[in-house]
């Protein structure tokens, strides 16, 4: 468990970082918490040649609030972010969803943007990212650019970014007034990746579901919107329990689950009716209050 | 010799000396150990379950800068034996010969085919991907179950068939018991494989002294004296210019006695070369070639007369034991271990047992904490809930009606188990009382909805420890069943002391400290105690069994009370007074008022520096050595019940276990903070098995899972509050008592778990019978997902 020989390196500036990954493309991989990359490294499962570690750049360390939202910058730990959230009803979604990633010594030194570069479909981060509506921040040499979260994530492990583009920030936009968020995932050990988990939101007004966002992860080959039940949704009533089951058996029948050694498909569909009646209740008992 | 029940340590809770080294991080593991010019291992291993080995490519590897050797097994034969797993107790045992690197076939995947030696073991592992080995794939033998078919592949083409062995137990009149019988309850139990997962891994440090060609081994080991032997008859040297040193052991579990291959290639490798070589096991190969065990499937039944007695217990298993049987006790020993305590909390009066042991290509099976005892103990309680449930009957109620009583024994039941010092009875008083039977009853009644399943299951167990001569000794097997202590008085009137014994996180240290320490008549913080050095203890058994305080703690007793004698008669003859009249006390020689007559100090360095002030013809010995073999009882039984409250989600097929009680009897308590932790660590394995762990194999015996991702180890997080309990019954044959504690936890905590789970989903008229119990299981179960099989 010791990883191959690559070149290190640890630049001081976002141009050095760029110019490294315009050289070395695919070769290279960036070092942010590690979490992921230095298990993988270690049991050699990645072997790049060159690794850049960008924890030295001052500007890929901030997690600050702009006009567009929350920018969650390249080197923001779980944990900072879940403190930040925790601080306000507004981001209630990240608090629930990032209490869930792993472990304390995990969140303390993973990333939030590393973990949507790996794009694990059972992860939170790219879930609630698609969840929010975030977008995600690329840069290379050859310029800049934004990709929606929702389109950003491509499969098992496979992004929408170019082997010379660092993401430099994740960013979140605030959710507007209206907004509702609730989160549950399935594990049989707290912190485990999860076996499936739904990220939700709904958007009330005048006690009518103006809009509706479900977001499941750990089913399919990424985070994957429920359209049909978004669409049965909308216009609807939250308190209305007939819809909320329409809703979950629609969102049962339209997610395409992936099964794995361990879970069944049958288990994982199943999964997806359960977390969409429960998060749709806890969702109906949030957004009843208005 | 009788023990001194006015003890002042034995019997108190007190915490190891170790623990504030060891939490300071000054522990000193294996790994901690490094010489001059050491060189680091590590292998290459088998991606395949089953392959011939056409060609080895090693040139590239062995130019690599840095890289000292890269051996195969025909470099090691000059000077290393293989060896071949063969026991009196297992007559027909077939397991072919074993090599410490793979010889023309690898037959599990994991299996060392080269070693590579380099200066780093990061370079060590840079060039074992540059060695091409040409492997031809043969068929894996992966599913047991299928053993008798046709079309199985063998597992070794030298054999016939997979069957390793196999045994029947039959006594007395099964047939008559299961005709008459008023009820019969039938289960079939499957087991899935496990592995003990010890927080620090196997790790050897290998290395000849060459100006005195002693051949010294630090490694992380529960028995270096019977490695030690090992070492010297496989590499040809005299038991003498052989040392093994555990120091520091970060858990064993019945993990670290075996012999390994990948280990005795590195002694082999430092015995050729004469330079130090380390090899610590990364927690991959931990996974992979660590001994799994417990992989069985149990058709079992049970007879029950019309009063309600059980009569006859009728067991068929199914055992996966991987490639070979290990050496040198042999993986069927959990065989036997898995169908002997069947029924033994019970009077019944015929048994029959056949087992089949399967060879597969898998990781070998060895010994994992409380051996068999989870299988057998898993199987019995299933059928005596099976039974109470079909006779509408309390299950306490029943398990009462049926125990094992106090006036039956001593009594050798028809499995063959001699039941003696049990207190069933009062160990099931005891839980009614700790758990409060009647409120929590109705607790899970008013807990439980349709979603939120409560379930309260118990498990009475017996648990046979402390193995006697007789267990290895008939079998023709080398494995030593005595232990020694020798205690030394230094000039200061303190205590060294070493013993055969092994500490390996378990705290036997602290024990035979207590021990000593009453036993003489002196504090056990005067004591220094060395454990697990061959050059300072005589040959002995080490870590297994639960025989540390059984068999060590007689030891150390005994060996106390020798040296009492002696600083007794040098006290009196110093004194002129008569040795009746003088006692021990906090290392002080005091006369029957009490008054301080002469410390130890005093005396020793009397005896040391100043021989002439003594009477002609005494001459002190203040150094002792007691040797302790019990002479009766092929193991001592212990005995218990425990219960667990768990709560399932009948939506998501989450179990949850809150609650978890443990009463147990394992004689006289030497420690009760360390026995209780002893049974916490026990429970959290046995819950661990019941819900989480499996070493999983593919269909094609790919290994599933080498990660603890994959393997999923029981947390903090989910595990209960665990209350314990005691029921002291001394042991009627030794003079202390004490009998073995430190597997009863894992023997009996699954089968709890299990109990309670299947009580939760009684409610919905669902039953399961397989552990781990995984979501997938409690769902299909309750027939809300389809049985289909994952890719």
């Amino acid at each position: 468990m010791k990883p191959a020989p690559f070149a290190y390196f640890a630049p001081e500036s976002l141009d050095e970082v760029l110019a490294l990954l315009t050289e070395n493309g695919d070769e290279a991989q960036i070092l942010a918490g590690g979490q992921s990359l230095i298990p993988m490294l270690a049991l050699r499962m990645a072997s790049p040649t060159v690794l850049i570690d960008i924890n030295r750049i001052p500007e890929l360390q901030r997690l600050k609030e702009t006009e567009r939202g929350l920018e969650v910058a390249a080197c923001v730990r779980h944990s900072e972010l879940l403190r930040y959230a925790q601080a306000s009803v507004r981001w209630s979604l990240l608090a629930q969803a990032i209490r869930e990633v792993a472990h304390s010594g995990i969140r303390n030194r993973g990333t939030i943007c590393g973990s949507v570069a790996l794009a694990d479909p059972a992860a939170e981060a790219p879930a609630y990212a698609v969840a929010l509506g975030a977008e995600i921040l690329l840069k290379s040499r050859r310029g800049e650019r934004r990709v929606a979260a929702e389109d950003f994530f491509l499969g098992i492990y496979e992004t929408a970014r170019e082997p010379d583009e660092l993401i430099v920030a994740a960013s979140m936009p605030a959710p507007t007034v209206g907004w509702h968020f609730a989160f549950e995932e399935i594990t049989r050990r707290r912190g485990d990746y999860a076996i499936a988990g739904l990220c939700a939101g709904m958007r009330i007004a005048e006690g009518r579901i103006a809009e509706a966002r479900l977001v499941f992860f750990g089913v399919a080959d990424r985070p994957t919107r429920a359209l049909h039940a978004e669409a049965l949704l909308a216009d609807g009533n939250p308190k209305d329990p007939e819809l909320r089951a329409a809703a979950a058996v629609a969102a049962r029948n339209e997610i395409e689950v992936m099964d794995s050694a361990e879970h069944s498909a049958s288990y994982k569909r199943h999964l997806v009716h359960v977390l969409s009646r429960r998060v749709l209740s806890l969702l109906a008992v949030d957004g009843g209050a208005e | 010799m009788t023990f001194d029940f006015a003890a002042r340590e034995i019997g108190r809770s007190q915490p190891r000396t170790q623990s504030r080294r060891l939490l300071a991080g000054r522990g000193r593991y294996s790994d901690d150990e490094n010489r001059p010019g050491q060189l680091h291992a590590c292998f290459l291993r088998s991606p395949y379950p089953h392959a011939a080995i056409r060609s080895v490519d090693r040139d590239a590897a062995a130019a690599h800068p840095g890289v000292a050797g890269v051996f195969v097994w025909e470099d090691l034969a000059p000077i290393c034996k293989p060896w071949r797993t063969v026991s009196k107790a297992f007559p027909g045992l077939q397991s072919p010969t074993q090599h410490p690197l793979a010889a023309g076939r690898v037959s599990f995947q994991g299996e060392p085919v080269a070693l590579v030696l380099a200066t780093s073991r990061a370079v060590a592992e840079d060039a074992a991907e540059l060695i091409e080995i040409d492997y031809e794939p043969l068929p894996a033998m992966a599913d047991y179950k299928r053993w008798r078919e046709e079309d199985v592949p063998l597992v070794h083409p030298t054999m016939n068939n997979n069957l390793a062995w196999c045994c029947d137990i039959v006594e007395g009149d099964v047939d008559a018991a299961f005709a008459e019988a008023a009820l019969i309850v039938e289960d079939e139990i499957v087991f899935t494989r496990h592995t003990g997962v010890p927080l620090e891994p196997r790790t050897v440090l290998a290395e000849t002294d060459p100006a005195t060609g002693e051949f010294s081994v630090h490694i992380s080991h529960q028995m270096p004296h019977q490695l030690q032997l090992h070492l010297a008859t496989f590499l040809d040297l005299p038991m003498s210019s052989v040392k093994v040193i555990t120091g520091d052991v970060g858990g064993g579990f019945g993990i670290k006695m075996h012999v390994y291959a990948d280990e005795f290639a590195v002694c082999a490798a430092a015995h050729m070369l004469k330079r130090p070589i380390k090899y610590v096991a990364d927690r991959h190969e931990s996974m992979l070639a660590d001994v799994h065990a417990r992989e069985h499937v149990v058709r079992a039944r049970m007879a029950v007369d019309g009063a309600g007695n059980i009569t006859a217990f009728d067991i068929h298993d199914l055992h996966g034991i991987g490639a070979y049987s290990v050496f040198p006790r042999s993986s069927t020993m959990e065989t036997v271990m898995a169908l002997r305590p069947i029924g033994a909390a019970y009077r019944y009066s015929a048994y029959r047992a056949h087992a089949d042991v399967i060879l597969q290509n898998k990781s070998i099976t060895g010994q994992y904490r409380s051996v068999g005892h989870p299988i057998a103990t898993t199987v019995t309680e299933r059928l005596v809930d099976r039974a109470a449930r079909a006779l509408g009957k309390d299950p306490l109620v029943f398990r009462r009606s049926n125990f094992v009583r106090s006036e039956d024994m001593p009594l050798t039941n028809p499995a063959g188990l001699r039941m003696l010092d049990l207190s069933h009875e009062m160990c099931l008083d005891c839980l009614i009382d700790l758990i409060g039977y009647e409120h929590l009853k109705e607790f899970v009644e008013v807990g439980s909805d349709q979603h939120r399943l409560l379930g309260l299951g118990f498990a009475a167990f017996v648990e046979m420890t402390a193995s006697g001569t007789e267990a290895y000794g008939r079998a023709g097997v080398q494995v030593a069943a005595v232990d020694s202590v020798t205690l030394m008085l230094e000039p200061d009137g303190s205590l060294k002391a070493s013993a055969s014994l092994c500490e390996i996180g378990q705290g036997i240290d602290q024990g035979l400290r207590q021990i000593i320490a009453d036993g003489i008549g002196i504090r056990s913080s005067k004591i220094v105690l060395t454990l697990g050095e061959t050059a300072n203890s005589t040959h002995g058994g080490g870590a297994w069994a639960s025989r540390g305080a059984a068999i060590g703690g007689e030891a150390a007793y005994g060996a106390a009370k020798r040296l009492r004698v002696e600083i007794l008669a040098v006290a009196a003859a110093l004194l002129q007074c008569s040795v009746e009249t003088l006692d021990i006390v906090d290392g002080e020689v005091v006369d029957r008022s009490g008054t301080m007559r002469i410390s130890l100090r005093e005396l020793a360095e009397t005896v040391y520096f100043r021989g002439y002030e003594l009477p002609p013809e005494l001459q002190p010995q203040l150094g002792v050595t007691h040797s302790y073999r019990r002479e009766q009882d092929a193991a001592i039984p212990t005995n218990g019940i425990q219960a667990s409250l768990v709560e399932v989600d009948a939506e998501t097929g989450l179990v949850r276990c809150l609650k978890h009680w443990v009463v147990e009897d394992c004689g006289r308590i030497i420690n009760p903070l360390l026995v209780d932790e002893q049974i916490r660590g026990g429970v959290v394995q046995g819950i661990g098995a019941a819900l989480f762990e499996a070493c999983v194999y593919d269909q094609d015996a790919q290994f599933q899972t080498g990660t603890l991702a994959d393997y999923l180890l029981p947390m903090a997080g989910e595990m209960p509050d665990i209350v314990i309990a005691h029921v002291e019954t001394p042991y009627s044959g030794s003079v202390l008592g004490a009998k073995g504690a430190g597997e009863a936890g894992t023997c009996a905590a699954a089968a709890a778990v299990l109990n309670a789970v299947n009580d939760a989903l009684a409610r919905r008229d669902a039953a399961v019978s397989e552990t781990p119990i995984t979501p997938q299981l409690i769902l299909q179960a309750l027939g809300s997902i389809d049985r289909e099989i994952a890719s």
